[in-house]
């Protein structure tokens, strides 16, 4: 069957496999259609009553017709999304070494803290009386993570990562504005080396972003960033330890640096994980910064979200807060909601509806509470020699774009060991594919050419490593002897072959639509 | 720590492979006054017994809503999501993977997400959707920009029926980007005139529907009017269950439709993880934030998915992108796809019935509780009922009698002067004795 964009919609008729089947599977990998060419208008698989006749009371804005939507049985449900899941790979699937993403191990104690339905099955704004234990956990929380960091406030809200850089900014831009600067301070500083949240978030609030570069060690050098400050500058946004794995050994002085121009230190948290228990960002200078609770405290990555992303604030900044917050009058807990109740701080409104990703908090807080300030030190340790390790049983092979500075959490190649392959980083990380391995992240940080970065975390036992060092050894081998036809089409045992992406972005296909008659389309 | 599994004897090794001394060489780029030399001052590390122990007395001071006769809303709304559902997303291949940026091993995902895509544009009627948003607010904050972006305008009028928590987020990003807003006061009786508002300045209306006081709205004439000026109307939703019943926001000529996907399959979380929908008119969709999943073909020619129109994305557009949005709310989709696909279409319309049945029910039995009165001559599966005196003293008052009876309005907008409403709210999980067990309460306490 076509659909009206000429696709083949049923899996199998398309196999370019040596071994062909008749229904297009490989064995444990079953091909499964659409839910929409499976589903049907009146199957459902929730049992519900009719409720007893009625007079509506719409206002005449029933909707009409059919909505479009399809149902399926329990059990086809079932079978559907296991058989999904089955295409996709995780952390528990194995090594997951996707550099700036943290992908490590999920514990299920903490999946089972957050269903505990005193957690789980509270509303956001049933009485506050209660809810005394959530709002007492968020607390437990905020603690955590103002003694991890050095700092004396945090603002719990934001939803992901990029979030809290959002709120993180807010925060500058009210202090500025509050010494009547906000006419004059609107150039952010941030490092090429940046994630694109970055100046993606600082545009956002209207700020003019600035380049600072990167110097040939893979460090932002504090005189790069003293030649750029001036009145005009409100802030710099920095990664530490950087995108390039590395802890910026200067960071003491930009910070210095920033707040004798009068200007603010936005640190990106995403590389928290190396640091926990060796240092604290707030004896480093910074005055804000966000912690993706799902890189760093181990909440699932659940193929894209949800996350969560509180932002640490300094002395500096701490009075210039989103809403809500926690106050604790004796042994209760009280939510300031709004900006009349928010006493000395001065709250610049909301980032979001709600108090934030309190599934997500439990899971944190269950995470930090196992792991202790001895074990998360232990595990940041772990983090970093692993990619340390990783790092040594490769630089003989793939070359090391900054060999002066040992990696932190992370250790990053470059593609230059590539040159005249004919094997790109692309290809090289499709091949990890059929090796039984995710891909590191590639192409970013976007400094280094073919970028390669590989993140193992402290999840991998010494045999996983062991076994992965191999395997790239052979792979880095196999390229630097000419074998391209392995890497050039890889994936080849994957679910899929590689994929058209231009295709899909020539001619976005975004949702599904029927399939027309085979007249109609001919026409 | 069952959490690592290095040994003692593999760190050594390990160390020695590397060819240096100790653990602190590798950070010997921190300032040796900044290296910590003990751990934090933090307990130590517990084992899961403990852990349990210690957050389940956390949770056993929190009222859970299963537990009471339950009518709280006013942007989360409490349903039964099937069993299947939170098994399903707890699959390791969904929970633990990553955005699907290798598309080879993330169909899984990637299917999943172009079914959402799917699923949502159709309940709201629109052409196109993303792949979610963090939640119903900052979706409604992204629309707004989004409007900005395709009107080359910088001023949004806000209908005074949007959540005033959806309100303030757009104020708090128009605020820090210099854009203007124009809100309208508190409307409970949906009587204002929101087309006054719209002048050729105006880049978009921001209407919600059903509103915050449970108001059915009809869009058509704000459609006609705004669009007429040359703006945009914005529909936002925060029950995601009124679409099954209540006409399509497309039906009634958004430009752009965003809400809150909660209801469907996902717990009430105290507030999060919640998933924004996002959906537009297939002409905007390079200026819509946020993930994008399309259909393509494989090396093969075998039909698959992959993230696509990402050239509006700050990973590569940087400052240039749409939205600074890089995480959104995949698992949380994930349940909505699921719990939708149980229902189906049939299901959720009667869901959607019963939900709108069992609130008619309450509210013909709350008006006739003395000095109560119900302001909404149309409603879905929420109402504002009007009590003497103090709304959140009423509610306080339930709450100690076990009934957790609505929101009061001044809770969310304490600046408004409605102090004596209260948003009520009904859904399939409350019986006939939670309803009895609410008229009584609110006797009592009145």
């Amino acid at each position: 069957m076509l659909n009206n964009q000429g696709r083949p919609t049923a899996a199998g008729e398309a196999t370019g496999s040596a071994h062909p089947t008749f229904t297009g599977n490989r064995a444990l990998q079953v091909e499964e259609a659409l839910l929409f060419e499976i589903g049907r208008a009146d199957c459902t698989g929730v049992d519900l009553d009719e409720p007893a006749p009625f007079t509506p009371r719409l206002g005449g804005l029933e909707r009409k017709g059919e909505i479009g939507l399809v149902g399926l049985s329990e059990p086809e449900t079932m079978r559907h999304f296991v058989r999904l899941s089955q295409k996709n790979y995780g952390i528990d699937t194995g090594l997951f070494p996707l550099g700036s993403c943290t992908m490590k191990h999920n514990p299920r104690l903490n999946e089972k803290m957050a269903r505990l339905p005193g957690f789980s099955d509270i509303h956001p704004l049933q009485p506050q009386s209660t809810v005394q234990g959530a709002l007492e956990l968020i607390d437990q929380l905020a603690h955590w993570l103002m003694v991890l960091t050095g700092t004396s406030a945090v603002a719990m809200s934001p939803k992901a990562g990029a979030h809290g850089e959002l709120a993180g900014m807010m925060a500058i831009k009210a202090a500025i504005d509050a010494k009547g600067e906000g006419a004059v301070r609107k150039v952010v500083l941030v490092p090429e080396s940046a994630h694109g949240t970055n100046p993606a978030t600082a545009a956002l609030i209207g700020f003019v972003v600035k380049p600072v570069p990167a110097q040939d060690d893979g460090t932002v050098h504090v005189e790069d960033v003293k030649a750029l400050l001036g009145p005009d500058v409100a802030a710099i946004m920095l990664t530490n330890p950087n995108t390039c794995g590395i802890f910026e050994p200067q960071i003491v002085e930009i910070a210095k640096a920033m707040h004798d121009a009068g200007a603010y230190f936005y640190c990106d948290g995403a590389n928290f994980n190396a640091i926990v228990g060796k240092a604290r960002p707030g004896d480093l200078g910074i005055d804000a910064m966000h912690i993706n609770l799902h890189k760093t405290f181990s909440t699932p990555h659940g193929g894209g979200g949800p996350g969560a992303g509180p932002v640490v604030l300094s002395d500096r900044l701490s009075r210039f807060a989103p809403l809500p917050f926690i106050r604790k009058n004796g042994g209760r807990f009280a939510l300031v909601e709004t900006a009349d109740q928010a006493g000395d701080v001065q709250a610049f409104g909301r980032v979001t509806a709600f108090h934030g990703q309190m599934g997500m908090y439990v899971r944190a807080l269950s995470y930090m509470l196992s792991h202790g300030s001895d074990g998360m030190k232990q595990a940041s340790e772990d983090a970093v020699l692993n990619a340390n390790y990783i790092r040594a049983g490769l630089e003989d092979l793939m070359s090391l774009p900054f060999p002066d500075h040992p990696s932190m959490h992370e250790a990053l190649f470059d593609d230059s060991w590539l040159k005249d392959s004919g094997v790109t980083t692309l290809d090289f990380a499709k091949a990890m594919i059929d090796e039984g391995y995710h891909p590191m992240t590639m192409y970013f940080p976007l400094v280094v050419h073919g970028a390669m970065l590989i993140e193992p975390t402290e999840s991998e036992s010494r045999a996983s490593l062991d076994l992965f060092i191999m395997t790239l050894r052979d792979l880095a081998l196999r390229a630097k002897r000419g074998e391209t036809e392995r890497f050039s089409a890889a994936p080849y045992h994957a679910p899929r072959r590689r994929l058209d992406e231009t295709r899909a972005a020539r001619n976005p296909i975004l949702r599904w639509t029927p399939p027309q008659p085979i007249q109609q389309a001919a026409e | 720590m069952r959490y690592l599994p290095l040994s003692d004897a593999d760190r050594t090794a390990m160390l020695a492979r590397i060819g240096v001394k100790d653990i602190d060489a590798l950070f010997a780029d921190i300032p040796a006054d900044k290296l910590l030399k003990a751990p934090v001052d933090l307990p130590r590390r517990k084992g899961e017994l403990e852990v349990e122990r210690q957050l389940g007395r956390l949770a056993a001071k929190n009222v859970p809503a299963s537990s009471v006769p339950f009518f709280v809303g006013a942007g989360a709304y409490k349903h039964h999501v099937p069993a299947t559902v939170d098994h399903l997303i707890q699959r390791s291949e969904f929970l633990t993977s990553y955005t699907p940026y290798q598309p080879e091993i993330a169909q899984g995902t990637l299917q999943y997400l172009f079914e959402f895509q799917t699923q949502v544009a159709l309940l709201t009627g629109m052409e196109v959707a993303n792949a979610s948003m963090y939640d119903g607010s900052t979706g409604t904050g992204e629309a707004v920009l989004m409007a900005h972006r395709i009107t080359k305008r910088r001023k949004a009028v806000l209908s005074g029926g949007l959540h005033p928590h959806y309100a303030e987020v757009v104020r708090t990003l128009s605020h820090m980007a210099s854009d203007a807003v124009v809100s309208a006061p508190a409307s409970p009786l949906a009587d204002e005139d929101l087309i006054a508002l719209i002048d050729g300045e105006t880049s978009c209306v921001v209407v919600q529907n059903p509103d915050v006081f449970g108001n059915i709205r009809d869009l058509r004439p704000i459609a006609a009017a705004a669009q007429a000026k040359g703006a945009l109307l914005i529909a936002v939703f925060t029950e995601a269950v009124s679409l099954g019943l209540v006409e399509s926001p497309g039906a009634m000529g958004a430009d752009i439709v965003v809400g809150e996907g909660q209801s469907i399959g996902n717990a009430l979380n105290f507030g999060g993880p919640y998933v924004g929908l996002f959906a537009a008119k297939q002409k905007y969709v390079r200026q819509m934030p946020g993930r994008l999943c399309g259909e393509t073909v494989d090396a093969e020619g075998q039909r698959g998915f992959v993230l696509t129109l990402s050239t509006r994305e700050q990973h590569i557009r940087r400052d240039k992108a749409t939205s600074n949005i890089c995480t959104n709310s995949g698992l949380c989709c994930l349940a909505f796809t699921i719990h939708m696909t149980l229902l189906g279409e049939a299901g959720l319309k009667r869901l959607a019935r019963i939900n709108h049945a069992h609130a008619v029910k309450l509210a013909d039995a709350l008006a006739g509780v003395k000095g109560v009165s119900v302001l909404n001559k149309a409603f879905f599966n929420e109402f504002t009922i009007r009590v003497p005196g103090k709304a959140a003293d009423v509610v306080e008052k339930l709450a100690a009698k076990g009934v957790l009876g609505g929101v009061p309005y001044s809770r969310l907008a304490p600046e408004a002067g409605h102090d004596d409403l209260i948003l009520v709210a009904s859904t399939e999980v409350n019986s006939d004795d939670d309803r009895a067990a609410f008229v009584a309460a609110l006797k009592e306490v009145l």
